[in-house]
């Protein structure tokens, strides 16, 4: 029976079937549901690591051990994960290694776009790329297949529209696989350089065997037209399908990496003209270039951006699709702080107190956007604490008027390490971890301080106090930011103290369960003098018009308002 | 594709859009069609624009939409009728809710929210329907089920029978909510077959 499954699930649903029993996973849009779905397969082992590098160590362990493993990150998850990436190419697996990476053309929740199958290439690693949902269960096990006769990691390339487009699929039967016993072969899995020097030319030997099977295997498939040739991959190929002329020829490339020479020639070869259809990087480009073959591709598409049927059309064909549009300009809807989230009174404090601040990944990379505007700074995952540190050692002045922000499960993943620098090599640095007790972005994954695992049980919960005055800081505070006066005053304290210290900001994510909620504050119009200062923190609650006013539907009674409000316009909540 | 049927579900982040779309999704699949529901998480999610795609057809290949393409837009929202009225094809047809929620530079008093939208949609003649689907919604009892209402006023110009959506809807509505949503469907198809 036919079922309509989302991309990620329908990995998922490949892992499962493919008897793979361990996977280890760091959230990171889009890729986040694939490893929620696992969890759905009570006999698979999940778990949500502090960081990519983590969970795929994790997976190499289990691999080497001899049991199936999985890995599911987003593209910069994968730049985590590098180190370990590249020396198991050299080792490769006993038990099957799969790793999920979704790319994110169009950045639709990234701070970049990267093309994985670059860093496949450097690491000589085979990549498949499904294009649908049938595709994603059936690559899933395929890559297990592959993963363990050719004796090296996979990497499933998927982008943001294969991972959250749900097609029709056919379930199948889940393989029943015993694992391999484990033999000790310090040749193969210690990683000095006598032992890597064998290793590299075999993996060398190896990526020939993968050419080949690219060549023969059938995956790379054709579908014969004339006139105009289509080369193209994952969701590109679809684009290809339905944008290129009625009877153009196809050939969709399903393991782009390595790439099979003799096929793209002798199809290549039966064309006029002859069209790649990538997103992101020339990769196919390059390589039919290296070739000798000659094609048309990023000068006429895009080497960034989504892609879609209407640009294969028009820019091939010529022909443009006719449409309408609004004659009114209209204000844009860029996404914001939820009513009653913790961050927002963070970042009030840090606006009134005019500090540099260095920000990060979550959902409070929302606090750069007006009419807050408190963030200086973001890069990518840990960056803030580390940034930081950079700044106070190029400007140690900046000390008393610079923080770094960095959510709970962020500062778990990455941001530790640099607060270890600032302890060690001395700057003057505050930071803040804003502990809403979730991986908010995401859409709540637990991490290692929430205290549960990915399927919600007790699990033990680090104390990040604790973890923080180990690392070495000379104070830790802890405060409701919500209590804003004492929560401003927190930050005065430690900006003023001249050594490393922290601040955890806590209180949970509002859309959690046991988020804290009190009743709607509202207005009272006769004390309004319209400031509008209430309007500068960007509550989705509050508007203005000639008086400010307050949604009673979707207010959560933070209470923020009513602390800032000069004229004690604002009451309610508690104070009923 | 040629037979197939593209369409647009616009709202604002919170307002049910994904839900809508899988049901949609679903019921064309339950219909026999071959089926693409793109969806887009993460950021668009925090009372941003959100906009999925739905295609379903005899065979759907491409799962986005872009620019010229919509058999029918449905919105949530009005302001966001106005912003993706570029997709939609030329005789495609607009489903609009007359709910107005302010974006953030409204809220701040830095825009004013337009005025004027459904007089521009006339003018335009552009074919299009507008509905209170929130007091649609409250008087069937469930004030959140702006999105199913507009799902019911969209069954009413669809080639899917309704007991396809409601198949649907029992697989992805959690059961103690299906009575209610089911009401609210029906007070929406009702609302377009009775005009």
């Amino acid at each position: 029976m036919k079922q309509l499954m989302l991309g990620n699930e329908a990995v998922a649903r490949g892992v499962y079937e493919a008897g793979c029993e361990l996977v280890f996973s760091y959230p990171g849009t889009p890729s986040t549901e694939i490893t929620e779905y696992v969890t759905k397969y009570d006999n698979i082992y999940a778990e949500w690591a502090p960081n990519e590098k983590v969970a795929l160590e994790a997976a190499i362990g289990a691999s080497m051990v001899g049991a199936r493993a999985f890995c599911a990150m987003k593209h910069v998850g994968l730049n985590v994960a590098a180190d370990p990436l590249f020396t198991a190419a050299y080792t490769g697996v006993s038990g099957g290694l799969v790793i999920a990476v979704a790319d994110d053309p169009g950045m639709f929740s990234s701070q970049n776009e990267q093309d994985t199958r670059a860093i496949a290439l450097a690491a000589k690693l085979p990549v498949l790329e499904p294009s649908d949902s049938m595709e994603c269960i059936e690559y899933t096990k395929l890559a297990f297949e592959i993963s363990e006769t050719f004796d090296t990691p996979v990497i499933l390339r998927l982008t943001t529209r294969v991972s959250h487009t749900a097609s029709p699929v056919e379930k199948g039967e889940k393989k029943e696989r015993r694992d391999i016993d484990y033999k000790k072969n310090a040749v193969k899995n210690v990683m000095v350089p006598a032992n890597a020097k064998t290793r590299r030319i075999e993996l060398e030997k190896r990526f020939k065997r993968l050419a080949e099977y690219a060549e023969t295997s059938g995956i790379n498939r054709e579908i014969q037209g004339e006139n105009l040739g289509f080369i193209s991959c994952g969701v590109g190929y679809l684009y290809a399908r339905e944008g290129a002329p009625q009877n153009s020829g196809h050939l969709k490339l399903s393991l782009t990496n390595p790439l099979p020479k003799k096929l793209i020639k002798d199809f290549a070869s039966k064309y006029e003209k002859v069209y790649v259809v990538e997103e992101l990087d020339p990769i196919i480009e390059n390589f039919c270039r290296s070739q000798g073959i000659d094609v048309i591709g990023k000068d006429l598409f895009s080497n960034y951006g989504e892609y879609s049927q209407n640009m294969i059309r028009e820019r091939v064909s010529g022909i443009k699709t006719e449409h309408d549009g609004s004659d009114i300009e209209l204000p844009g809807r860029p996404p914001l702080l939820c009513s009653g989230c913790p961050h927002r009174a963070v970042f009030k404090a840090l606006k009134d107190l005019k500090l540099f601040v260095s920000g990060d990944i979550g959902c409070y990379a929302l606090g750069a956007g007006a009419p807050l505007s408190a963030i200086d700074t973001t890069v990518c995952m840990g960056a803030s604490v580390s940034g930081l540190h950079g700044v106070l050692k190029a400007r140690p002045d900046m000390s008393d008027k610079a923080v770094a922000v960095i959510g709970d499960s962020t500062f778990l993943h990455s941001g530790i390490t640099g607060l270890i620098d600032i302890v060690y090599n001395g700057s003057n640095a505050t930071v803040i971890i804003l502990d809403n007790r979730i991986t908010g972005m995401t859409g709540h994954q637990h991490n290692p301080a929430t205290g549960f695992d990915i399927r919600g049980n007790e699990a033990p919960a680090i104390d990040l106090e604790k973890l923080c005055y180990a690392c070495g800081v000379s104070l830790v505070t802890v405060v409701d930011p919500c209590d804003f006066e004492a929560s401003k005053e927190a930050v005065k304290q430690h900006l003023a103290l001249g050594k490393p210290s922290v601040i955890i900001m806590k209180r949970p994510c509002i859309l959690l369960k046991n988020s804290l909620r009190e009743k709607p504050f509202e207005v009272n119009a006769e004390l309004c003098k319209s400031c509008k200062i209430c309007i500068g923190i960007g509550c989705p609650s509050i508007s203005f018009d000639k008086r400010a006013k307050i949604d009673k539907e979707s207010c959560t009674g933070c209470g923020l308002c009513a602390r800032i409000c000069p004229f004690g316009a604002i009451s309610g909540g508690d104070d009923e | 594709m040629s037979n197939s049927r593209t369409v647009i579900i616009a709202g604002v982040g919170g307002q049910g859009n994904i839900l809508a779309s899988r049901v949609l999704g679903l019921a064309a699949m339950k219909a026999g069609f071959d089926v693409k529901v793109s969806e887009v998480h993460g950021m668009s999610q925090r009372g941003g624009s959100v906009i999925t795609y739905v295609r379903y057809g005899d065979e759907v290949i491409s799962p986005v939409v872009t620019e010229g393409e919509a058999d029918y837009v449905i919105t949530f929202e009005i302001l966001e009728s106005a912003r993706w009225i570029s997709l939609l094809k030329k005789n495609g047809v607009l489903l609009t809710g007359k709910k107005k929620i302010p974006p953030v530079p409204v809220l701040s008093g830095a825009r004013e929210y337009p005025e004027g939208i459904e007089e521009m949609l006339e003018k335009k003649g552009i074919d299009y329907l507008s509905i209170d689907a929130e007091s649609i919604a409250k008087t069937a009892g469930l004030k959140k089920a702006e999105n199913i209402v507009m799902l019911g006023a969209f069954a009413a110009y669809s080639d899917l029978d309704i007991e396809f959506f409601f198949d649907a809807m029992k697989d992805v509505v959690p059961e103690r909510f299906f009575e209610i949503n089911k009401t609210a469907f029906i007070a929406g198809y009702d609302e377009v077959k009775n005009r």
